[in-house]
């Protein structure tokens, strides 16, 4: 790493790039090699040692504290104190600090917010206002981009690059290759934990890409133009509370027809989640109503749900999707463990429960050492295919795909792809809800934008991505022209305004992501 | 089909935009007043009902009929309900929620004094007030070490063997040595034993904190039982004969009316209680050990990443929890009683209910311990005045209190995020 430069370190899921950087964080401790700061070797007891060293770092999953408010997680580790032994905290010393640091690094945040109620895009900045404050020379930002809208990302690299300008290296952990070429000086790409390469940001999206997973991959989804038939599911109305009662989805109208895909983009926790999960009976409905062929189906038990041809895969797959400690073959079936040829009575029929796995298996290309394997020692992409495969071997006339490539290697992605398209050539109606646009228009024929519960605008494929990212953040194409400011929620300054967004040149920038 | 249940679920969905919490607790509230204005009102006699400033009938007193006051507290208490009912501003939720249910108190005290026998129809708010603080203090100092556990992210189901432990322990080497401060001492140590257990388990080997708790109160009440029949029965004056704080006069405030005898005539325990209260509120919230404390119970990962040392902290919390509880147990064997078996009876378990009705704040469990306490003193100053209530409902008032304090007023809090959870490093 030189000063004042930016590298990206790019790799797929599962490659080691968090670790790696947990490793230089002090989180966790190297077995063998060593790390060397200007030239002499470093030994990292913890994260403090790191950051006496001038490292910070800011993590996939933020460190904050949900009810602190900015100065305290900011001051939190580093307390300034008045008086030796009453160790009392300096607030007003703290709060300047943030407003010293917001202001040189023009990363605005109001230090007495309560981090609970600041949208992601800020929380991250607190993050990067959390390393400033701690004086560090090398910022390292973790998949920083995965939960931002494309103006938040804009804005981020703005952000980046004023870090640069004033000195600060930074590590810049991905495996979005447009934002990659977007910033990066450097390049290094790492593969199942080791540097297989090194490039320029000149290198093209494709020379990276195979880099990345050792063989060339399309980064298109080939597909024929969808033959929509008869609706299949309608919702109407629909309202449903969060867990903490607050309401999540409110008044949602969709229809998806046999034979396409409707896409739901959105960023997180716009509703999206609690919409699937009352379809699926998961959730209460409060109000409204959803209907499978002609059939109103809410309030019935997620069994009779699926039962009724519905295919399901959860975002989160290790707590909704899998039993981890079951083997793969227990898990294929455990949707329809209780039905022939796999179980009778009060008995199951091993012999069938492995012979299915196995075909299985080979059909959808898992890699496991055996069909016994418990199913959480699988890779991430793996596990996945495994709910795939589970319920895609039913009779569908639904498909529900929550997040289907969260966490998942790009040869996997590009797998769950063809099937699900696969799924819809045959008739089937497919929803991909995904907070990844890119994969949103990839595979989706019409694209619902999902804002605060409500679906603010349905739209085609070819939709220019600004317009679906300005959707995401609320601001109708209408409604950007009368009043700039609609997206601008938050109580301290907003996520983004559209002037900055559309500003910021960047003519190889995540805006172009994969429309190559 | 789908067109019928539209309507239908959404009326639902309306009612509970308007049934907020503070209109349902005003609904129930109003109801409450309706019937002590009724009931109260006509069951109260003729008689004043007087509240005397003292612990004795005579003195100043505030006097008011009865039935009169009985019905007037009712309607007030109605009024208030009425108006959380109507709606007012969220911040005025709890102070006019305060004033029904006080006024709701006072309106069934003014039946009860005003029907009790002649020579016994007056209330003496001096016993009332230290009666109150008495039976809240194992509640305090209980509470106050669930909050230093809890906000560390363990939970403390182990206040009851904690106290107990802590009043053995006490009464065992105050004895033994005949010293009051040996034996506070050890008291804190006992409490302190019982809290390295819970710690050892929770942090180092994640035993389930719960469970864990539950098991260390019963190996408590076993232990201490053991020893109480082993030694304190075969020989009293030796083991079990601990000398006692006296009680501490503190000039100028002990004479402040009412509050003065009532509060700062009473022993070390209650003024290093209140002082906790004090110490502990102050620290958590304006210290660096109250941010680090709390960030570990909120989110130790982030404290972890900020090189915050998250098990150490832990281990020190929950110790320094078992040696308040300690303390809290030697408020009875080294101020009030002689030990016996399984005293606490449970205390333990309401300084729990206190911490949560509390909201994990060490000034709001001290508001809840003493809201239990006044229950429990309620319930003995009716007995005592023969009340036509049955003793075994008025046995029944503290924890008819608790259970409605955690579930009906309470609702849904919030614990510290990382509560109950072990913290496993990477």
């Amino acid at each position: 790493m030189e000063p004042g430069e930016i590298h990206a370190l790019l790799g797929e899921n599962g490659a080691g790039k968090s670790t790696l950087m947990n490793v230089l964080y002090g989180l966790y401790q190297p077995d063998e090699g060593e790390i060397l700061v200007d030239g002499k070797p470093l030994k990292l007891k913890g994260p403090s040692d790191a950051i006496a060293a001038g490292i910070g770092m800011v993590h996939q999953h933020f460190m904050l504290v949900p009810v602190f408010t900015v100065a305290e997680n900011v001051m939190l580790g580093a307390e300034q104190v008045r008086g030796r032994f009453t160790g009392l905290l300096d607030r007003r010393r703290a709060r300047r600090e943030v407003a010293e640091v917001s202001e040189r690094y023009n990363l605005r945040v109001d230090p007495d917010a309560v981090i609970e109620d600041l949208p992601v895009g800020i929380q991250q900045r607190v993050e990067i206002v959390k390393a400033l404050t701690r004086d560090v020379d090398l910022l390292i930002l973790d998949e920083p981009t995965a939960v931002l809208t494309p103006q938040e990302t804009e804005e981020l690299l703005a952000v980046m690059r004023s870090l640069k300008a004033a000195g600060k290296s930074i590590v810049f952990i991905t495996h979005k290759l447009g934002e990659v070429k977007a910033i990066a000086d450097r390049i290094t790409v790492i593969r199942r934990g080791k540097t297989v390469g090194t490039a320029e940001p000149s290198a093209s999206r494709d020379e990276l890409a195979a880099l990345m997973v050792g063989r060339s991959v399309r980064l298109t989804v080939d597909k024929q133009p969808a033959q929509p038939g008869k609706p299949v599911l309608e919702v109407a109305g629909l309202v449903v509370d969060d867990d903490r009662q607050v309401r999540a989805v409110d008044g949602v109208d969709l229809t998806v027809h046999a034979g396409e895909v409707l896409g739901v983009a959105g960023v997180q926790g716009n509703g999206q989640t609690e919409l699937i999960e009352a379809i699926m009976g998961l959730r209460p409905v409060l109000a409204g109503s959803v209907t499978l062929d002609g059939q109103a189906v809410h309030g019935w038990s997620t069994k009779k749900v699926l039962r009724a041809g519905v295919g399901y895969v959860p975002e989160d797959r290790s707590v909704d999707g899998l039993v981890k400690e079951f083997s793969v073959a227990e898990n294929l079936v455990l949707d329809i463990y209780d039905r022939p040829p796999f179980g009778k009575g009060l008995s199951l029929k091993p012999d069938a429960i492995a012979k299915s796995a196995k075909e299985r298996i080979e059909q959808f290309d898992i890699r496991t050492s055996s069909a016994d394997a418990a199913v959480g020692t699988l890779s991430g992409g793996n596990q996945q295919k495994v709910i795939v495969a589970r319920e895609l071997s039913r009779p569908l006339k639904l498909f529900i795909a929550a997040q289907p490539t969260r966490g998942v290697d790009v040869g996997s992605i590009e797998f769950i792809h063809s099937r699900v398209i696969r799924e819809r050539d045959i008739g089937t109606a497919v929803m991909v809800v995904s907070s990844e646009l890119d994969e949103v228009i990839g595979l989706a024929d019409r694209i619902a934008v999902m804002y605060r519960g409500r679906i603010i605008g349905v739209v085609g494929p070819d939709t220019p991505r600004e317009e679906i990212g300005l959707l995401m953040a609320g601001i109708t194409p209408d409604a950007a022209t009368t009043s700039p400011t609609e997206g601008t929620t938050s109580p301290t300054d907003g996520t983004t305004t559209p002037t900055e967004g559309t500003a910021a040149p960047a003519p190889e920038g995540p805006g172009n992501e994969d429309e190559a | 089909m789908s067109t019928t249940a539209v309507p239908e679920v959404a009326v639902t969905a309306v009612d509970e935009g308007f049934w907020t919490r503070a209109r349902k607790t005003g609904l129930v509230l109003l109801g409450l007043g309706v019937l002590a204005a009724v009931l109260f009102g006509a069951l109260a006699t003729g008689q004043q009902a007087r509240f005397t400033l003292s612990e004795t009938e005579g003195g100043a007193a505030l006097e008011i009929h009865g039935t009169v006051g009985a019905i007037l507290f009712g309607i007030i208490a109605a009024a208030a309900g009425a108006a959380l009912l109507a709606g007012v501003p969220k911040r005025w939720f709890t102070l006019v929620l305060g004033v029904g249910l006080v006024a709701f108190v006072l309106s069934f005290l003014c039946w009860q004094v005003s029907a009790a026998p002649e020579g016994r129809n007056f209330m003496p708010l001096v016993n009332v007030v230290r009666g109150t603080f008495i039976l809240a203090l194992p509640l305090i100092f209980g509470a106050l070490a669930g909050v230093l556990c809890e906000r560390s992210g363990v939970v403390n189901v182990a206040i009851e063997g904690q106290l107990l432990m802590g009043a053995f322990s006490g009464a065992l080497f105050g004895s033994i040595t005949g010293s009051v401060w040996v034996g506070l001492v050890a008291a804190a140590i006992g409490g302190a034993l019982i809290s390295l257990l819970l710690a050892v388990f929770a942090i180092r080997y994640l035993v389930d904190q719960v469970v864990m708790g539950i098991v260390l109160n019963l190996l408590a009440v076993g232990v201490t039982g053991f020893l109480y029949e082993r030694l304190m029965q075969t020989d009293a004056t030796k083991y079990n004969s601990a000398p006692r704080f006296s009680n501490w006069e503190i000039p100028l405030l002990k004479d402040i009316p009412l509050l003065g005898p009532a509060l700062f005539r009473g022993n070390i325990f209650l003024y290093v209680g209140l002082l906790l209260v004090l110490v502990i509120h102050l620290a958590l919230f304006r210290t660096r050990w109250g941010l680090r404390t709390r960030s570990v119970g909120e989110h130790p990962t982030a404290a972890d990443t900020l090189g915050v040392r998250v098990l150490r902290l832990r281990y020190r919390n929950v110790i320094m929890a078992g040696m308040v509880a300690g303390i809290g147990g030697a408020s009875y064997t080294l101020a009030l009683y002689s030990f016996t078996k399984n005293m606490i009876g449970g205390k333990g378990f309401i300084a729990l209910a206190a911490l949560i009705f509390g909201r994990w704040s060490p000034t709001g469990a001290l508001l809840a311990a003493l809201f239990f306490g006044f229950a429990d003193q309620l319930a003995t100053y009716l007995g005592a005045i023969g009340s036509s209530i049955p003793s075994q409902f008025l046995a029944m008032l503290p924890y008819l209190a608790t259970i409605l304090a955690v579930a009906g007023l309470v609702g849904r809090v919030r614990a510290p995020a990382a509560d109950g959870k072990p913290y496993i490093k990477g």
